[in-house]
């Protein structure tokens, strides 16, 4: 065991004094994090809106008007016909054209159906889905509120129209705080990253400079090898959990309601998957740079895959099969549900669970992998 | 097996050592034994299956046939015994170059489980011997490649192994320091301890009791250097200073008697089967050839005389 403690002293003493690497270590989950909180935005707001409103009516008004109160859009120009409109979303000045034909109010007042034409830029399929989303909204509402004034002035008392309004809550995320959503999963794609990349580094440098070849002729057991190796990421990244958890909490004010300790053991699971990641990148690669480039392979598709940004369900059948081996996956539930639902073992138990075998399997293979490929 | 390993007086014997990877044979039925307190050379072209043999007597690459022991521990099942009594230091400078001396040192000793007052006597020691006293804390990075060998050898040898291995540890380093990482390990081996080392400088085999040459994974020659000179060479070897180019080679080689003729330092040298009868044949070739300005003298052979001679025949 003092071989490991030995192994693990001169492993910080080697990092404390790698002047690139080091800062890069904690500046750079600092940088992701404000990236993520404050760029990554899922929420669209100020979406540009040309009008195209040949009616000129009130009707026509009251629509562009509730387009704008909402809060998500901006009506960036009115203009006559329809052909500028093409022109402004070819430009990019406004993602969603409105175009509104004469006689819109006309219809409306003589109870026939008024059409309306949305043109959504479909670039950017993101913003494009929001915007759609929110102007279908608005103008059903508005919709609603035109049927509801036609059956009041009606007076058709007997002739009672039942509807079905819902009342949301949101749960959890009230607001729907991208950044409550975003700092949680951080935890677990900067672990991803920077744990995996170190560790293969680590490994693969010993090789690259001959010190391994020293350090297998010395009685240096195997698993002291690794376990001495290993140690000071472990510390690392709990290192980096806390900064994640302070900045998050103490900064984004993002709600933390789950017990913590809970979390953090739960990390030590996640660890193992990721640190037997970047094992089985070391012993896949002779270089640094290889070992730099296969982290990063098997890091993209994790990272992609876990659902940290695109929702798993809104996957292809297949691809949501291959996110079952993604242990990030599993960390992404514990860990948002640990930070903003409050949730402990009982109602997480089934990911801790796959996120456990997940974690022996991948790092007894590297292990293996690693043990026979050694001496190599 | 016991009492071996007590008094043995063969730090190694090897008994018909196989090392096949796939098809390939990279060590071919080897045998030979190392004295104790001895410096054997062993020498090879690259790819000879020096390096094979090596990490199979260090216990980290297991053999796929015949049998060897080192100071009497069997490299097949006690490989962790031979790791704790040997030390080993390769071509490729293998300390940390972003620690110091001193926390190589500690390292190094640590791993062989010294601690305490032992451990600062051994560096003490290493530290003198390596004439690195007061440059403790200077980053091993910074130290020149004469300095880092001996660093090496001394971190080598923080254990007090009775057996060291080391594999090309000269390469690159300038004459002097090469001189001076000798005289280091001569002093080992008077004390008593056993030397393994590889080499590609004839000069440095020249300073070994004995040499075993390996050649496609085979022992084609083992002996002190004396016997190998008288061994090994068959016929004499003359020297024939001369402006060395190619056409001098070519015209050497075609001269009369001339088994081979190949450059060596400034000169070239000719085997022939007879100096004394073959010498005048070659300055008159030589000269009806056109060459002017050079000497041509027997010598006694060289080792390198000796290597390409073995290699003619291999």
């Amino acid at each position: 065991m003092s071989r490991v403690l030995l192994l693990a002293k001169k492993e910080v003493l080697q990092l404390l004094r790698d002047k690139r690497m080091l800062p890069l270590l904690f500046i750079a989950p600092i940088i992701q994090l404000i990236m993520f909180g404050y760029v990554v935005q899922t929420e669209v707001k100020h979406i540009g809106v040309i009008v195209a409103d040949s009616d000129r009516s009130v009707e026509s008004q009251i629509i562009a008007d509730k387009l704008t109160n909402a809060g998500y859009f901006e009506i960036i120009k009115r203009v006559d016909g329809e052909q500028k409109v093409a022109a402004c979303i070819r430009s990019g000045e406004a993602t969603i054209g409105l175009i509104i034909p004469k006689g819109f109010q006309d219809n409306i007042k003589s109870g026939q159906t008024a059409e309306l034409m949305l043109v959504v830029d479909g670039s950017d399929a993101t913003t494009g889905m929001q915007a759609q989303q929110y102007a279908l909204g608005v103008i059903a509402a508005r919709s609603q509120e035109i049927v509801s004034q036609r059956l009041d002035s009606m007076k058709a008392i007997t002739a009672k129209v039942s509807s079905v309004e819902p009342r949301i809550r949101v749960w959890y995320n009230p607001d729907l705080k991208s950044v409550n959503y975003m700092v949680p999963g951080l935890i677990g794609m900067i672990l991803t990253l920077i744990i995996t990349i170190l560790t293969s580094m680590a490994i693969v440098k010993e090789r690259e400079r001959g010190t391994l070849e020293q350090l297998i002729v010395t009685p240096i057991e195997r698993w002291e090898l690794i376990l001495g190796k290993i140690l000071p990421f472990i510390v690392i990244a709990f290192v980096e959990i806390a900064l994640i958890l302070g900045v998050g909490v103490f900064w984004f004010k993002v709600p933390f309601r789950g017990n913590i300790f809970l979390l953090l053991a739960l990390c030590i699971a996640f660890l193992f998957t990721i640190v037997g990641l970047g094992l089985l990148a070391s012993t896949m690669s002779r270089t640094q740079h290889q070992a730099q480039m296969t982290a990063w392979f098997l890091n993209m598709p994790a990272v992609m895959l876990s659902g940290f940004i695109f929702p798993i369900e809104n996957m292809p059948k297949v691809i949501q099969l291959v996110t079952y081996v993604v242990p990030l996956r599993y960390f992404l539930v514990i860990v948002r549900g640990i930070f903003l639902k409050g949730v402990g073992l009982e109602a997480l138990w089934e990911q801790v669970l796959m996120l456990s075998i997940l974690g022996l399997l991948i790092f007894s293979i590297s292990i293996f992998r690693f043990q026979k490929r050694f001496a190599d | 097996m016991v009492n071996m390993r007590n008094d043995f007086e063969k730090s190694i014997v090897v008994n018909g050592l196989v090392r096949k990877f796939g098809s390939f044979t990279a060590v071919d039925n080897i045998s030979f034994d190392v004295m104790r307190g001895e410096i054997f050379g062993f020498l090879g072209p690259n790819g000879s299956g020096k390096s094979t043999t090596i990490r199979m007597l260090c216990g980290i690459l297991e053999p796929s046939g015949g049998s060897a022991s080192v100071l009497g521990y069997d490299i097949a099942t006690q490989a962790e015994e031979i790791k704790k009594h040997i030390g080993y230091m390769s071509q490729k400078f293998s300390l940390y170059d972003d620690l110091t001396v001193n926390e190589n040192l500690d390292f190094f000793g640590g791993i062989y489980g010294l601690k305490g007052q032992r451990l600062a006597e051994r560096k003490n020691f290493v530290l003198e011997m390596a004439g690195l006293k007061g440059r403790e804390n200077e980053l091993t990075a910074n130290l020149s490649t004469g300095w880092k060998q001996r660093l090496a050898l001394g971190s080598a040898i923080i254990h007090e192994p009775k057996m060291v291995f080391l594999d090309e540890p000269t390469a690159g380093v300038d004459p002097v320091s090469r001189r001076n990482f000798w005289d280091m390990l001569y002093q080992m081996a008077e004390a008593g301890t056993t030397l393994f080392v590889t080499t590609h400088y004839m000069d440095e085999a020249e300073h070994c009791h004995r040499l075993g040459f390996i050649y496609q994974g085979r022992i084609i020659a083992l002996g002190t250097p004396d016997q190998l000179r008288s061994k090994h060479i068959r016929g004499d070897i003359v020297e024939i200073a001369i402006d060395t180019s190619q056409e001098a080679l070519q015209a050497i080689s075609k001269a009369p008697g001339v088994e081979e003729a190949y450059f060596y330092g400034a000169t070239i040298h000719a085997k022939v089967a007879s100096a004394e009868r073959d010498a005048k044949p070659i300055e008159r070739h030589l000269a009806n050839q056109g060459f002017k300005n050079f000497s041509v003298q027997a010598v006694q052979p060289s080792l390198e005389d000796v290597f390409v001679s073995l290699m003619e025949w291999a």
